[in-house]
């Protein structure tokens, strides 16, 4: 089963590589960007026996440093033919 | 003193670090690589040295923090047993949660290599303890994500417990209050971003680190 984890800068830490990115697309032209916040998705195929509760568990374990990022869990949804 | 080397894959500055310990302390540290379960018993000093451990892999120390041997190593820092972490060893640290906050990507994006002129901010520590309080040093840094950031509580406990060892004299990466290295609360656990033991010896044109090394092998003996 495929989870998709979202890992973000939490609100009030600088994000050098969102500001590089956002003075970027300003060169480039592109206007009205106000900010670009720049994180990281990882995607886990997992047995579907593996429950949020361990998803959450993997996330503050490993894949998110708590002390400056969040994270955001998205499991997809079961393919209907899996399910007969 | 007896003293250990972590050694990662891709850590670099791991025989630089051996080098500096065995010149100063006169006993050559045992090179521990990060699959052994255990430490050898009786260490007054273990040192994680500096590098790109797992290539910064999801964030710089994420992966060697989370590394058999780091287990044995907060187990023993649990115990009183000096940590030293050096550079990557620093990020491997606050990865590890052995000293708060985080080291993020230099604000000026770039990596920054070259000296860098330091003001001692504690010199009661067993790391600190041939510097004056106060004092300028200079000792080279080598990093691109030296940006020490923690929330603001954490920030004021640090400078009222006195436990910012080093801090940039001038802008550097970012860092909140131009920090550079922090100790714990119980003081026997140092991070800095700066090398010590890349300045040990005229030759390196620098010798500014080698009283951190003299100040733990008179304070471990």
């Amino acid at each position: 089963m495929k989870t998709r984890v979202y890992v973000t800068l939490k609100n009030g830490v600088l994000d050098p590589q969102g500001k590089a990115i956002h003075h970027a697309l300003e060169g480039l032209g592109f206007a009205g960007v106000n900010d670009v916040r720049a994180g990281k998705l990882i995607e886990l195929d997992l047995d579907p026996s593996v429950g949020e509760a361990e998803v959450e568990a993997m996330c503050r374990k490993l894949l998110a440093n708590t002390v400056i990022e969040n994270f955001r869990i998205e499991r997809e949804a079961e393919p209907a033919e899996a399910r007969a | 003193m007896k003293s250990a080397v972590i050694v990662f894959p891709g850590s670099n500055c791991d025989r630089d670090m051996a080098v500096a310990l065995e010149e100063v302390t006169g006993a050559k540290p045992a090179m521990v690589w990060h699959r052994e379960p255990a430490l050898p018993d009786g260490l007054d000093l273990i040192a994680i040295p500096g590098g790109f451990s797992y290539g910064d892999y999801l964030r710089s120390g994420a992966m060697a923090a989370r590394s058999p041997v780091m287990r044995a190593v907060v187990e023993a820092s649990e115990r009183g047993v000096a940590v030293l972490g050096v550079c990557n060893g620093f990020q491997i640290l606050t990865e590890a949660g052995l000293l708060p906050g985080a080291l993020m990507r230099n604000a000026g994006l770039h990596f920054v290599c070259r000296d860098v002129a330091l003001t001692v901010g504690n010199s009661q520590s067993a790391f600190t303890g041939r510097y004056e309080a106060g004092e300028a040093v200079v000792i080279p840094v080598a990093h691109h994500d030296g940006n020490y950031q923690a929330d603001p509580a954490t920030l004021e406990r640090l400078e009222g417990e006195g436990r910012v060892a080093f801090r940039y004299a001038g802008p550097c990466n970012g860092s909140a209050r131009d920090i550079a290295g922090i100790l714990n609360d119980a003081g026997n656990v140092l991070g800095m971003m700066p090398h010590p033991e890349r300045a040990i010896a005229d030759a390196h044109g620098r010798t500014d680190g080698r009283r951190l090394f003299e100040g733990l092998l008179a304070a471990l003996g």
